[in-house]
């Protein structure tokens, strides 16, 4: 067993150590008086994909929710203690500007959520809010943030046609191009493929796959071979608490908690 | 034969007598009577302001519209009727009158005698129809300008001359007023009321505060509208000393449409879905872009849709702008002679409603009022429908524009 789980490690880390950009220390997370997140603590990993997975209501969504502050939407929300840290910097902290960080933390939501304008305007969004209005700049964004999607040879045709004519799967790959366009850091992305069908769901992976290279990823989901295809680290958590995290190989093949282990093979969740 | 056989063989599922399908039916054609009742008589409603309006709108000769009535200004009406037919007419009547008393001591003890003055009073009813009809024919009426150009004035030898208030003319000056009114207080009401919404729904920290906010909105709808116009009488016209004028009737038609525009509003601005505000303020839009990109203008259908339909209800209202903005008669339109350009806010104006009112209640009501009445509320109608249809075109337009 030991044997194993040492090959598998050695396997999954790359030669360099990976420096972490997101530090979660001892966090505890509260949306009024029930507690939601007990004593958090995980480092994730640069440039690679950390997949949370874990029952409805363990909490996953809410962690990942803390890394960009849209859990400052919910008034009663709160972190009651600990920290977060994003590139050495604790976002939680009265300095930060949330724009700024949400900039920087892009995220995409599980139900497709493309505006009800044309394509190419909902790309250029997050430009524009930003006071760009330079013709050529918008155009070289979209272009490759679209390309970045890999949407581009779909749409290049029909940038000016409403968003909502698209599939769900493009849908989606929309706001994952989105997101691009702001050129975040770290990538937020909460039960992507939940409403997609098989096809768009090995689209939007491979499209993960990808990104990797770029970006950091953090990936909620509720389809454990999507968490093992995808991922390089899995997180399993279970009623607000981090049971494990380990290399996805070490959680799949090899988890050290019986819970894990029930999980991921299935007998509860 | 088919349906014999039908009628004789009973299965499973055949037809049955029972109380409960007597009982569906039966309040089925209540429900289904309550229903056409109601549209009867709003049909018969508008039917009868129609028919009666159109006879001061329409002529018929080409070009078919009455430009005298719809533009021009109120005024006395000079009604010459002939005067050997008025006495005719006259006796006939007491003829009438006396015959059917006389009828009427009789009815009881001497029938075929009742009978007789029945049948008198029948042809002396035929005989003032015609000479009533003839009348009308024969009489002449003018408006005061045409009264005053006349080289000659009809000998009151010939006709009985009589004179009616507000009757002749036309109502322009009220249908400017009306729209002028309705336009501004939009303006107002819908700037007001978009701020307070967009605060409401999208700032605001819910609790006992917001609660009782929404509820003292909600409440302002029930003030009836008299109090509006004394609220509006006493804060515009004499403490803010805008006098009675445009300003203070916008002011008070807003404040009236409020609760409504913000009610519409709110409601319209939580309609749209979560996801676009998230979506927004993931990729770092403060929370006013996120409104004004993302809420406000997929909003905007809804609230401007209920907010016209809002304000065009309460432009019916006569009470609030009767003491803040309407003038019973007024013979300048709002753009003449003014001093400075801000004597315009500052003037008073005719407007429909009120003029309704006052050509209603302050003259007897008689034939020769009745063609202004009918008409005013034919064009007052036709103004507050044509507001409702223009909502209705900008909603389906701005939709079209968002596709969504």
């Amino acid at each position: 067993m030991n044997v194993n789980f040492d090959i598998q490690g050695k396997q999954a880390e790359p030669s360099k150590p990976p420096k972490p950009v997101i530090k979660t220390k001892n966090l505890d997370f509260a949306y009024g008086d029930s507690q939601a997140l007990f004593n958090i603590s995980m480092d994730i990993f640069k440039k690679e994909v950390t997949a949370f997975i874990g029952p409805s209501g363990c909490g996953k969504s809410t962690l990942l929710r803390c890394f960009n502050r849209m859990n400052d939407l919910i008034d009663i929300a709160q972190i009651k203690s600990g920290s977060i840290r994003i590139s050495d910097i604790d976002i939680y902290n009265k300095d930060v500007d949330v724009i700024e960080l949400r900039k920087h933390v892009g995220m995409v939501f599980q139900k497709s959520n493309p505006f009800p304008k044309s394509i190419y305007e909902n790309i250029a969004y997050g430009m524009r809010i930003q006071g760009v209005k330079n013709r050529s700049e918008l155009d070289e964004t979209v272009e490759s943030s679209l390309r970045g999607a890999a949407l581009w040879d779909e749409v290049k045709d029909r940038l000016n046609k409403s968003a909502l004519g698209l599939s769900g799967g493009q849908q989606q790959r929309l706001c994952i191009a989105r997101a691009l366009a702001v050129k975040p850091k770290i990538i937020l992305m909460d039960e992507p493929c939940s409403a997609l069908d098989p096809v768009a769901t090995a689209k939007v992976e491979e499209l993960i796959h990808k990104l990797k290279k770029h970006y950091t990823i953090v990936v909620v989901t509720h389809n454990m071979q999507q968490a093992a295809r995808v991922s390089d680290r899995t997180a399993f958590f279970y009623l607000g608490r981090l049971v494990e995290y380990e290399t996805t190989e070490q959680i799949f093949m090899n988890p050290k908690n019986s819970k894990t282990e029930a999980y991921v093979s299935g007998r509860f969740g | 034969m088919k349906s014999d056989t039908n009628k004789q063989t009973t299965h499973l599922f055949s037809q049955r007598f029972s109380r409960n399908k007597v009982m569906e039916l039966s309040i089925t054609g209540i429900l289904r009577f309550f229903t056409y009742l109601v549209i009867v008589l709003a049909g018969y409603l508008f039917l009868d302001i129609t028919y009666n309006g159109s006879k001061a709108v329409f002529t018929k000769e080409a070009p078919f519209v009455n430009f005298q009535f719809l533009t021009e200004k109120p005024q006395t009406l000079h009604v010459f009727e002939p005067a050997d037919i008025d006495t005719q007419l006259k006796s006939a009547k007491a003829e009438i009158l006396t015959k059917s008393i006389k009828r009427r001591a009789l009815s009881n003890s001497n029938y075929e005698a009742a009978e007789a003055f029945t049948l008198a009073i029948k042809d002396l009813n035929k005989e003032v129809k015609e000479l009533d009809d003839l009348r009308k024919e024969r009489r002449l009426m003018f408006s005061d300008t045409e009264y005053r150009a006349l080289a000659t004035t009809p000998s009151t030898k010939d006709f009985v001359y009589s004179t009616y208030a507000y009757s002749g003319g036309g109502i322009g000056p009220a249908i400017i007023g009306t729209i002028l009114l309705v336009f501004g207080s939009i303006l107002i009401a819908l700037t007001l009321g978009v701020l307070c919404a967009v605060y409401l729904s999208e700032y605001s920290k819910p609790g006992k505060v917001l609660q009782s906010i929404r509820l003292s909105i909600l409440n302002l709808s029930g003030v009836p509208s008299i109090v509006f116009g004394l609220f509006g009488f006493g804060l515009f016209v004499l403490y803010l000393d805008w006098g009675v004028s445009l300003m203070a009737g916008w002011f008070t038609l807003a404040l009236m449409a409020l609760p409504v525009i913000i009610t519409a509003s709110e409601e319209s601005m939580r309609a749209i879905p979560k996801g676009f505000r998230e979506g927004s303020l993931a990729l770092g839009a403060s929370k006013w872009t996120c409104i004004r990109t993302n809420v406000l203008p997929y909003a905007m259908p809804g609230i401007l849709t209920s907010s016209i339909m809002g304000i065009a209800r309460v432009a019916g209202e006569t009470a609030p702008i009767m003491f803040t903005a309407a003038f019973a008669l007024r013979d300048r339109l709002p753009w003449e002679g003014l001093e400075n350009s801000t004597d315009f806010f500052f003037q008073g104006v005719m407007a429909l409603p009120y003029h309704i009112y006052v050509v209603s209640s302050k003259i007897p009501q008689n034939e020769y009022t009745q063609n202004m009445q009918y008409g005013t509320a034919f064009v007052f109608l036709l103004i507050v429908g044509l507001f409702a249809l223009s909502s209705i075109i900008l909603r389906v337009k701005v939709r079209k524009k968002y596709d969504w």
